[in-house]
């Protein structure tokens, strides 16, 4: 019930993008075409996953258990670049499909806030490592959520008649500012 | 507190040791060949990323000549040389393709047009085009050196008369100042292409003889003084079409404005204008034997 209660808070009531505003930078960045939204999403919601559980680790068996937790912002940072490196280099060998699927989204989600945003709220919340990783899908299933609504609708923005001024980031962001507010709706779902 | 300074330090050194060590290691054992070829012909681009050819930058064009078989003759910057030493790695023959260099098709600086507005604005073409610049013609060059700005290869500069100049043996070709210029005054022109219109005004003659002194009024000489009819002038302004004579030197002669003439020659490649000024002579030279002989028929038809 836990579990449920979390990937649910994760996707909609907490969504990373629209209510923490982590990971704006794709969010502006990649959601002008469906498809490299779908794309950008799906990698967001693998390495997501993949550095919940070993941030998870990394924060349980060394920071904790060296008595260090206030080294977590370096460490992570640290872990999670890594972690995408090597994770890239392993795709490269593995499924040449796949890499190119990624492409450059693999590289910038280094940098996305989102995947330490993650890793310091699951350390702060002190979720178990099976919530965790389920903290993780729900984001990365959130992120993709608002990722792909958001590319929907600037498809059809192509064709709509915007004002001169607005037009490109400027109506762009007006929209991602209805959307969050239309996430708002979901804050009473939960209760906590 | 002190073991607290050395905890984090020992701990922060070998996360980050292992993790470098999985990393090398990795580097090592998931290497990917890559197509050496892609190497070579990255280092034959010219490494402007100028992005002419379409892709993303030198290094995406390299990588898509070798594995999506691009094809190799996209690099206008590079001109055939390129071409011959891609086709070279890649064991593929080319059609050469024709270099190109940018010209200015405007001829009204400082000097020569009237100015009826004040431009306090952005100090970019862009910016000055939308609200119609400080010049009185809407056609002519304004002079902010947005195409100068965008000139990867340093070959274009500002002159004292406020308009931008080509630096002729410098230019690539590959049309980045075509791309900047709001009011497309910047036009690629093939090496062999000996007479230009140096105007893009398509104002009435009336409208252009009080604004500019160096504008085509489209008084129609030059095309009257090309026997090859190669000029002529189409919406207020002498267009020449190259497809029938590349250098119709008789129609410069009577130009009140001067805005039709010879362009100065791509260093190097001055043998192609005079070429051209030869064809041009002997096309000149047919048609007034055709001429003579008509009229001398003519004649002889009225005597009978």
């Amino acid at each position: 019930m836990e579990v449920i209660l979390i990937f649910i808070s994760a996707v909609l009531v907490n969504n990373f993008v629209l209510s923490y505003f982590l990971g704006i930078c794709p969010f502006i960045g990649v959601s002008s075409r469906l498809e490299s939204a779908i794309s950008m999403g799906f990698a967001v919601t693998f390495v997501l996953t993949l550095s919940a559980a070993i941030t998870w680790l990394i924060n349980q068996y060394i920071l904790i258990a060296l008595h260090v937790p206030y080294l977590e912002y370096v460490a992570f940072i640290i872990v999670i670049a890594s972690l995408v490196q090597f994770v890239e280099m392993y795709i490269k060998k593995t499924s040449k499909a796949m890499y190119d699927a990624l492409g450059i989204y693999l590289p910038l989600i280094t940098t996305n806030c989102a995947i330490l945003g993650l890793a310091l709220f699951g350390a702060l919340r002190q979720y178990t490592f099976i919530q965790n990783i389920v903290f993780g899908i729900g984001a990365g299933i959130g992120f993709t959520l608002a990722l792909v609504i958001m590319a929907g609708i600037r498809e059809q923005l192509d064709l709509a008649d915007v004002p001169e001024p607005l037009r490109g980031p400027a109506i762009t962001l007006i929209l991602a500012g209805l959307l969050a507010l239309a996430f708002m709706g979901f804050a009473g779902l939960i209760s906590s | 507190m002190f073991t607290g300074v050395i905890v984090s330090i020992v701990s922060m050194a070998g996360i980050g040791f292992v993790l470098s060590l999985i990393l090398a290691i990795a580097d090592k054992k998931l290497a990917v060949k890559e197509d050496p070829r892609v190497e070579e012909i990255l280092e034959i681009l010219p490494g402007a990323n100028c992005g002419a050819c379409g892709y993303a930058g030198c290094a995406a064009y390299a990588s898509a000549i070798v594995s999506d078989n691009a094809p190799i003759d996209l690099c206008k910057p590079g001109g055939n040389k390129v071409i011959e030493k891609i086709s070279k790695i890649m064991g593929v023959q080319s059609e050469s393709v024709e270099p190109k260099v940018a010209r200015v098709f405007c001829s009204g600086g400082e000097k020569e047009t009237v100015k009826d507005k004040i431009y306090t604005g952005i100090k970019t073409c862009a910016a000055a085009d939308m609200v119609g610049g400080e010049k009185a013609c809407t056609y002519s060059c304004l002079g902010y050196g947005d195409c100068v700005e965008a000139c990867p290869f340093d070959a274009m500069y500002m002159n004292d008369n406020g308009l931008p100049v080509v630096i002729l043996e410098k230019c690539t070709g590959c049309g980045e100042c075509v791309r900047a210029c709001p009011r497309g005054i910047m036009q690629l022109t093939s090496y062999d292409e000996v007479v230009h219109v140096f105007c893009s005004s398509r104002d009435k003659g009336a409208v252009v003889r009080k604004i500019c002194t160096a504008g085509c009024i489209a008084c129609k000489l030059c095309e009257k003084d090309d026997p090859t009819g190669a000029v002529k002038v189409i919406d207020n302004l002498a267009r020449v079409d190259y497809s029938i004579n590349k250098a119709p030197v008789d129609s410069i002669k009577r130009c009140p404005t001067k805005v039709i003439r010879i362009a100065d020659p791509v260093p190097g490649y001055e043998d192609l204008f005079d070429n051209m000024i030869e064809r041009n002579r002997k096309m000149v030279e047919e048609i007034e034997k055709a001429k003579n002989q008509s009229t001398k028929e003519n004649e002889a038809k009225k005597k009978a």
